[in-house]
């Protein structure tokens, strides 16, 4: 049951980054694509850290994937932010 | 690990600073024909099953070993428990040295090349905040994987990466000597890894005679120590790689090559 649940927590964060590497390809502008990428990235992380931590099912394991997945957030949301913010700049130029 | 470490990461930095130095100069798009295009997707396509291939082999073909389980017997008399961290430091001791003085050489090259590139201004709020709580957490996690090396995948290579890591987000912040220390000690620094390896290749060669070959007894504590020299020799080598060239006052006559690269 367990098991189940973690394999559909992984496959949806999949097709979380699956469909953000779409937006990052398809959408027109740089903002949009950050949105569609970052939105995608940080939620697929997520589930797929949940999946993988109750699969091994250590407190340990669980805890350093946490940590994994709050500085890739730390790190999306300060890069984005950079970039989207220099895009500005150089739009107002 | 280390190769992902230094390639994916640091290659990414270095390929980013040489991007930014191009922009100045006209750079066109690459007019690419239909035919070029069919190679490149051809050649990905190969590479793709390629790659799955061996992740197939990998999981499901009954391994053909040979040195590995000679590796894993003698494990008991290498002062580690973990087989690549012995292999590397103590049954291949000459490769890992070979490989400091190939990053020590790469990384002179760079500085006979011309004088670093100019650094970046003061950066914002938000990426300081992130530099804050980075730069700590990189420096805990590089020692955390040098000793961890012992027993279970990590070591100088890749401590040395994350700590290169810690450096580049730092000049990425403003601070231009990118935590790096000035003159005579940054030379000291460099030539740590390989000085202390040598040091205890020769030490241990008027012992017994060999060279490199360490006494059983003293063999963990050696391991780490010339792991932790290497760790601190190969992160100044490559955060100095990414500054791009020798520092001021570098040299002890007057630098002449006065056409530092300008950048924003």
């Amino acid at each position: 049951m367990v098991d189940l649940l973690a394999l559909i927590l992984v496959f949806s964060g999949i097709a979380f980054f699956f469909f953000g590497a779409i937006g990052l390809l398809r959408l027109p502008d740089l903002h949009s694509r950050l949105h569609a990428l970052t939105k995608a990235d940080n939620l697929g992380l997520g589930l797929l850290i949940v999946g993988v931590a109750l699969f091994h099912g250590s407190l340990l394991v669980a805890l350093k994937l946490l940590l994994i997945w709050l500085l890739a957030l730390l790190g999306s949301a300060a890069s984005a932010h950079l970039i989207s913010q220099y895009a500005l700049r150089r739009k107002h130029q | 690990m280390a190769e992902a470490a230094i390639g994916a990461g640091l290659s990414g930095a270095l390929l980013l600073i040489a991007l930014r130095d191009e922009t100045d100069s006209n750079l066109t798009a690459l007019k690419v024909s239909q035919v070029t295009r069919w190679l490149v997707d051809l050649f990905s396509l190969i590479m793709t099953v390629l790659i799955g291939w061996v992740l197939w082999l990998t999981i499901y073909v009954e391994p053909v070993e040979r040195l590995a389980p000679l590796a894993n017997a003698m494990l008991e008399h290498s002062g580690v428990s973990n087989p690549v961290t012995a292999v590397l430091l103590n049954y291949r001791g000459y490769d890992t040295l070979l490989e400091l003085v190939v990053v020590l050489a790469a990384v002179l090259g760079v500085m006979v090349v011309g004088r670093e590139r100019r650094g970046y201004r003061q950066a914002g709020p938000v990426f300081c905040g992130l530099v804050h709580w980075l730069v700590p957490l990189l420096i805990v996690t590089a020692g955390y994987l040098l000793w961890i090396g012992a027993h279970t995948p990590g070591g100088a290579f890749q401590a040395g990466a994350t700590l290169a890591a810690a450096g580049i987000v730092l000049r990425l912040a403003g601070n231009d000597a990118a935590g790096l220390p000035e003159g005579m000690w940054l030379r000291w620094l460099l030539v740590a890894g390989i000085g202390l390896f040598l040091t205890v290749g020769l030490g241990v060669t008027l012992n017994d005679g060999q060279f490199l070959q360490y006494p059983k007894a003293w063999s963990g504590t050696l391991i780490l120590l010339i792991e932790s020299a290497a760790t601190a020799s190969i992160a100044a080598a490559l955060v100095l790689a990414y500054r791009g060239g020798r520092p001021d006052g570098w040299l002890s006559v007057a630098d002449k090559d006065n056409d530092r690269e300008v950048s924003s």
